[in-house]
């Protein structure tokens, strides 16, 4: 079966990258989701469910990695949106200066 | 018995006087047996049964705690939660594994791939792995670590600390925490710092068979074995002295910073979001030292946006009243990307297009800024600062691009004030001849300072102890810039994270500083630490 796929990207800017928490985060918004949404730090892959936190922590992504955003299913735009306004927020941690 | 003292990495700061103390080992890790699974419906089952009780005890202990505590166990939750983690041991057991060996087998391959990280911040994740494993075959094998006791006056002297473990743990009063291992960036080292206990890690050195009266450091780092007379009178002191100090600062917030001799120091506030002025009262302070602007213009679509900006500007002014603000204009670049803005992929990106530089690249966005900064400045005492500046070019292409705004907004009949315009001294080229630049302020970035001063990076905890804001040649720079300074009549301030720092401040006052703009919860320490000092009075010096 193939899928369309929404994709978008976005640069990690908080201070630590794809640590524990924002992992987290990212998992937990992604399962409010209906929409099948995967993640990936290069745009051609390998792509890896943004439900499972531990899949996302083996990115080891720092700082200034971009994450590759991709979902298909009903709500997909919504998931997106909603995964990329996430990660520009900076999951919620201030940014240190 | 002499003294010996073990060098370790501050992680939380504080001090702990009394004795070592070592926890009974745990019975979870190492050679655990397997129980009776195997009679009771296979391995895979007494697996899936383990980790429903370690949630089961996890989901328990959240339910107990509040805010980051609570925050970190539930990370612990989610990663178990995630039928990814063991997974791979399921599929073990299916190729004849015992429920043991598989899930000790998976779970030390998936801690062994943090521990090899170059990241300190994901290497010190590989304790949380170790902590989910080591639940798990607790449940799995029957045997129970208990709950850690920690008497009163005891100094923890362990390997490393498992979150659960400092979470379930009884604190007495006056604890602290010593490990050989450890990281400042672990999440024990966070739930220490909020519960303001001392602790350091990474101690070097023959702890093995350590006993009896000891001393930790947590701000400067060092475990003392045996301390001497004076070492412990010395701690007694400062144990009194910092209760009496908190008594102190609560109480002197709202006044102005005076020397015990009576000199004035003003005390500004740094803030990064305007909406951490709620809740501030403008008259603990003598105005706003730093507005760190690219906290809140975080994408293009914001640095574009004039009217956004010109009503932050004005809320920020509306707030203080009369008294001065100083706005950074965009300090992005270096570990602050912005999208669409920043340069990508400089091998050295704090070496980098950052700052001013950045602005300066780009006017067509810089002058938006200006532009809602100058209308602004209708409304109250409005300095603008640039970040980064290397060349006195620099300040005149900037000065001409603000007098052109200011030109237009004036030609246009549009309301505005011309704020003065001065730098930040962050880079060693303005410091060691601030005279070259013609600024109408100049301001300490003591941050950067020291990161090119010393050549140490912000972020690299293995290389913090190389630099420091009052190392002795950064003293010397910013003695150099008061000087220019007080020669010429220039406010010279220092706004860097330092300026909060109770034992940095005598340093900086004494290098001639008269002016510091603090983190606002802090304004009240340095107050106290002022109160504490005499100071050359250099007012009545030049009269």
């Amino acid at each position: 079966m193939s899928q369309d796929y929404l994709v978008a990207s976005a640069v990690l800017t908080n201070d630590a990258g794809m640590h524990a928490r924002p992992s987290v985060k990212l998992t937990q918004l992604a399962r409010s989701f209906t929409a099948n949404i995967e993640v990936a730090t290069d745009s051609a892959g390998p792509w890896v469910d943004a439900k499972s936190p531990v899949k996302l922590m083996r990115f080891r992504a720092p700082q200034g990695a971009t994450l590759w955003l991709r979902a298909a299913g009903e709500d997909a735009q919504r998931a997106l949106d909603e995964v990329l306004a996430l990660v520009a927020g900076n999951f919620g941690e201030g940014a240190h200066g | 018995m002499a003294e010996i003292v073990f060098s370790g990495i501050p992680a939380s700061k504080g001090l702990a006087l009394g004795y070592i103390w070592r926890p009974a080992t745990g019975a979870a890790c190492g050679e655990a047996t397997q129980g009776d699974a195997a009679l009771t419906g296979g391995d895979a089952d007494a697996l899936r049964k383990a980790i429903a009780t370690a949630i089961g005890d996890l989901s328990q202990l959240e339910g107990t705690l509040s805010g980051e505590e609570a925050e970190i166990v539930g990370m612990q939750l989610a990663f178990l939660s995630d039928d990814e983690l063991a997974r791979p041991a399921f599929e073990a057991i299916e190729a004849g594994q015992s429920a043991v060996a598989a899930w000790t087998e998976v779970m030390n391959a998936e801690i062994a791939t943090y521990e090899v990280s170059d990241d300190e911040y994901f290497r010190a994740r590989a304790i949380d792995f170790q902590d989910i494993r080591d639940r798990v075959l607790a449940a799995l094998t029957g045997v129970q670590s208990g709950v850690l006791q920690v008497p009163r006056g005891a100094i923890l002297l362990a390997s490393d600390l498992r979150p659960s473990q400092f979470l379930s743990a009884r604190w007495g009063a006056g604890c602290g925490i010593a490990l050989t291992d450890g990281s400042p960036t672990s999440h024990v080292a966070m739930l220490a710092r909020g519960r303001g206990l001392p602790m350091v890690v990474g101690l070097a050195g023959e702890l093995r068979d350590l006993e009896g009266p000891a001393l930790l450091d947590g701000t400067t780092g060092i475990l003392v074995s045996g301390p001497g007379a004076e070492r412990l009178a010395e701690g007694k002191a400062r144990l009194e002295a910092d209760s009496a100090a908190r008594k102190q600062s609560a109480a002197l917030a709202g006044e102005p910073a005076l020397s015990r001799n009576g000199v004035r120091v003003a005390i500004h506030a740094t803030i990064a979001d305007p909406a951490e002025l709620d809740g501030l009262d403008p008259s603990h302070f003598d105005g706003i030292g730093l507005v760190r602007t690219e906290l809140f213009l975080d994408k293009l679509e914001k640095l574009m946006d004039e009217e956004t900006q010109f009503a932050t500007y004005r809320r920020i002014l509306t707030w203080a009243d009369g008294k001065p603000v100083t706005v950074r204009t965009l300090d992005a670049g270096g570990d602050k990307p912005i999208k669409g803005y920043t340069a990508v992929n400089e091998a050295n990106p704090f070496l980098g297009i950052r700052g001013i530089r950045l602005s300066l690249r780009q006017p067509e966005v810089f002058r938006v800024q200006l532009r809602a900064l100058a209308r602004a400045a209708a409304y109250g005492k409005l300095r603008i600062m640039l970040p980064m500046v290397t060349l006195p070019d620099e300040i005149t292409t900037a000065r001409e691009l603000l007098d052109a705004e200011i030109t237009a907004l004036a030609a246009a009949g549009v309301d505005h004030g011309r704020p003065a315009l001065g730098i930040m001294v962050e880079v060693p080229a303005v410091a060691i001849t601030p005279e070259r630049f013609d600024a109408d302020f100049y301001s300490i970035g003591s941050n950067d300072l020291v990161q090119y001063t010393c050549a140490v990076s912000r972020d690299e905890a293995g290389v913090a102890h190389l630099g420091s804001a009052i190392d002795p040649s950064v003293l010397a720079l910013i003695a150099r810039v008061v000087e220019h300074g007080r020669a010429t009549g220039r406010e010279v301030s220092l706004c860097g994270d330092a300026g909060s720092d109770p034992r940095m401040v005598p340093h900086f006052l004494a290098a001639g500083l008269r002016s510091l703009s603090v983190q606002h919860g802090l304004g009240g320490a340095v107050k106290a630490t002022i109160a504490g000092l005499d100071l050359v009075d250099h007012r009545a010096g030049q009269a």
